[in-house]
């Protein structure tokens, strides 16, 4: 026990005497909740149309008035003719054409039908089909218009009436729900590159060999490695905690202390990955891209991005084996929901789970490659 | 001179090609990347599961649920009476989407009252909460339009093109960012790292009172993870051709070309950082922070700049990946040439210019 209260002492020494590395722990939670939280949306505000109008009648004008009253589309230009528009297309000035064919309105009065052309600039995949059913709302709402206008006998009242509500995120807050998962992220990153990396470096400076050398009984000395950094995991997700609730007021319905106790938990598996990870190579430059290759897949097929239940079924399998999927999971129930520990309990024992066998397993590894 | 660098930069490929780990990784790395994002990861939200709540089935309401059914968006899981008993699915898991009628839909549809229809989404992911919404507005608005039609309603029929990508392929739209990605991760983070370990080492002062200039130290660095930078990028690219047909439209000669260009503006990013951090470990995060976080996020690579608030708009103009993207996409999917990114190397070539600069001027007293 005294041997790892001098090597915990030695860890914290090391670790606070390198400032730089102190204040990048602190900006990176900053930097990564003010960026991420509200770069992450798909929301499409406006979108910069052009107008090809070859009718240029009422009906034709009316059309594209009302594009512009409904404050989703800005034109961004008018031509008489495909090329200009194409081309804005192209330079990506505009991001949809509209093609309002000539004899517009008498197609309207005479067939009471009126072929109409939208072209999006698909470079943007999701903006794209937002945007579309965006159009065709006001495409429809203008052809109900001009219908009463025509036939005053029929009403201009909608036949179908569709409201839509959606549940548990009333106002669609993308921010509190992507700051619970940056901040599983964070942990993530720190966690495991840290341990990774701090191991490698008393390998490559040669610092390792010593330390086999002397007394040090091997589970004081990866003990005496990893405390250090899961309590600076611990002070990081407080930091981040600290700026989603101060800075960006993000509602905390449940109970903190469950947060840390999941945390805690979480992070036995992320540090057990990098403790596997640094027995694996040899440097430090292995160490961060193996950690990262692996990282970078943990978070993409966490859902923490795209939604898990668009991805084929092998992948949704597979996130199921994804600790990062699921901490990140009991995070939001946590803080968003106030869910408490009976409705965590069997993500968090599956949390549980992958730490235990993930640090058995990286210790037996160590072990293996010391001895 | 020559053969002095020459010498270094033959020391650096072995240096690189000792560590057969990392060459694995960073051999693998752009095709699992291909992999996951052209199978797995889809912007696009597809598979939703719908709960039909219909308490008195008619003609109309059994005509609008088999539209749904129809589409290959949506999945009609199921059908009760009342909004209540859905609840317990969504809460499960099980529903993300209710279509809710109210009784006498089909009458309501024949008179004067409009006949109304709830959607009731599973927000708790707005991203996913948004498009459902607009996607199952699109199914009602169809159904609507060919309703009106047969009574007689004036009808505007709007034909949709998605010019680029017609399929929306999410695949299409990741390859160019991900190559980006590569091309950071190993210019940037690379050449960062490895600098900073001879700095750490103490090895860095022995080359800069070596015959070799700063100048030269930093070439002979940098040169052998420009060239795996670009195996790299086209290992990515040849990968997403072949497994997913990625459309490259454009001159393959004028990619590869802009690919340099982008691989040596991350590499003088990467210079800068190590010469400014003193160990691996802060040169680590700081390219973290100054490279890797903005290329995926701040670049359009996932998610489109456009929707981002004006203060991150304007920030994601001095990341060079969100130029490299604008120009990958265009010379990909768009098929253009310089005439219409010209722009975009300028601003490129502007970078490069200013990094290198800087990058070298940071450098050079630490001969002192």
């Amino acid at each position: 026990m005294r041997t790892l209260r001098f090597l915990l002492r030695k860890e914290f020494t090391q670790i606070v005497r390198d400032k730089l590395m102190l204040r990048q722990m602190i900006l990176l939670p900053i930097i990564q909740l003010l960026v991420l939280a509200s770069a992450a949306t798909f929301e499409v505000k406006t979108a910069r149309m052009f107008v090809v109008d070859l009718d240029r009648t009422e009906s034709s004008r009316g059309l594209i008035n009302s594009f512009r009253a409904s404050g989703r589309f800005v034109i961004d230009g008018s031509s008489a003719s495909m090329e200009p528009a194409s081309e804005a297309l192209l330079q990506r000035t505009a991001s949809l054409i509209v093609r309002i064919p000539t004899d517009f309105e008498r197609d309207v009065v005479r067939t009471k039908s009126a072929p109409l052309q939208i072209i999006f600039n698909a470079e943007d995949g999701a903006a794209a089909g937002i945007t579309s059913s965006y159009a065709q709302q006001i495409i429809t709402a203008y052809a109900r218009q001009l219908g009463a206008e025509l036939r005053p006998t029929i009403t201009d009242a909608p036949v179908m009436e569709v409201r839509a509500r959606g549940w548990y995120n009333a106002e669609l807050n993308y921010r509190d729900y992507m700051i619970p998962g940056i901040l599983v992220q964070l942990v993530t990153v720190v966690g495991t590159l840290l341990t990774a990396m701090n191991i490698v470096r008393e390998k490559e400076i040669g610092t390792l060999d010593q330390l086999n050398v002397t007394p040090v009984p091997r589970s004081a000395f990866i003990a005496g490695k990893l405390i250090p950094l899961w309590a600076i995991a611990l002070i990081e997700l407080t930091i981040g905690l600290l700026v989603a609730r101060f800075l960006f007021d993000v509602p905390m319905r449940g109970s903190i202390p469950l947060v840390f106790f999941c945390a805690a938990v979480y992070l036995v598996a992320a540090l057990g990955i990098g403790l596997w990870i640094s027995t694996l190579v040899e440097t430090q430059q292995q160490a961060m891209f193996v950690t990262f290759f692996i990282i970078m897949i943990y978070l993409l097929m966490s859902g923490l991005f795209t939604p898990i239940r668009s991805m084929p079924d092998w992948a949704q399998w597979m996130a199921q084996l994804n600790p990062v999927k699921h901490f990140i999971g009991i995070m939001r129930a946590i803080l968003l929901k106030g869910a408490g520990l009976r409705d965590v309990a069997a993500p968090l024992s599956i949390l549980a789970g992958f730490g235990v066998v993930v640090l058995t397993l990286a210790v037996r590894q160590y072990a293996k490659r010391a001895a | 001179m020559r053969s002095a660098l020459r010498a270094f930069v033959v020391k650096e490929m072995r240096h690189i090609l000792r560590d057969r780990q990392t060459l694995t990784v960073l051999l693998a790395m752009p095709l699992v990347q291909v992999v996951l994002f052209g199978y797995a990861l889809r912007s696009d939200v597809r598979n939703i599961r719908v709960a039909v709540v219909d308490a008195s089935p008619d003609v109309e309401t059994t005509a609008l649920r088999d539209r749904f059914r129809a589409t290959n968006r949506f999945r009609v899981v199921g059908s009760t009476s009342t909004l209540a008993s859905v609840e317990p699915m969504f809460r499960q898991g099980k529903a993300d989407m209710a279509l809710v009628f109210e009784p006498g839909f089909a009458e309501n549809l024949a008179s004067e009252t409009p006949a109304k229809v709830l959607l009731a989404i599973d927000a708790s992911d707005p991203n996913t909460g948004t498009t459902t919404e607009a996607y199952a507005r699109a199914v009602i608005q169809q159904y609507e339009n060919d309703l009106t039609e047969r009574r007689g309603a004036v009808r505007i029929k709007t034909e949709t093109r998605m010019r680029f990508n017609p399929t929306l392929e999410s695949v299409n739209l990741f390859v160019p960012g991900l190559i980006a990605l590569v091309l950071t991760l190993v210019s940037a983070l690379m050449t960062a790292i490895s600098l900073s370990r001879e700095k750490e080492r103490g090895t860095l002062e022995v080359l800069l009172v070596s015959p070799l200039r700063p100048w030269q130290v930093i070439v002979g660095k940098v040169l052998p993870y420009l060239v795996l930078a670009f195996a790299n990028a086209v290992t990515a690219l040849f990968a997403a051709w072949l497994i997913f047909q990625v459309p490259i439209r454009g001159s393959v000669t004028l990619l590869l070309a802009q690919s340099m260009l982008y691989a040596i503006v991350s590499l003088s990013l990467g210079v800068l950082i190590a010469s400014v951090t003193s160990s691996q470990r802060t040169a680590m995060f700081g390219a973290l922070l100054g490279t890797m976080l903005p290329s995926t996020l701040l670049s359009g690579m996932i998610f489109p700049i456009t929707s981002m608030p004006r203060p991150l708009q304007l920030l994601s103009n001095i990341i060079p990946a969100r130029w490299f993207i604008v120009i990958a996409r265009g010379i990909m999917l768009k098929g253009v040439g310089l005439e219409h990114l010209w722009k975009e190397t300028l601003v490129l070539s502007v970078m490069t210019a200013v990094l290198m600069v800087a990058s070298i001027r940071s450098f050079k007293p630490r001969i002192a």
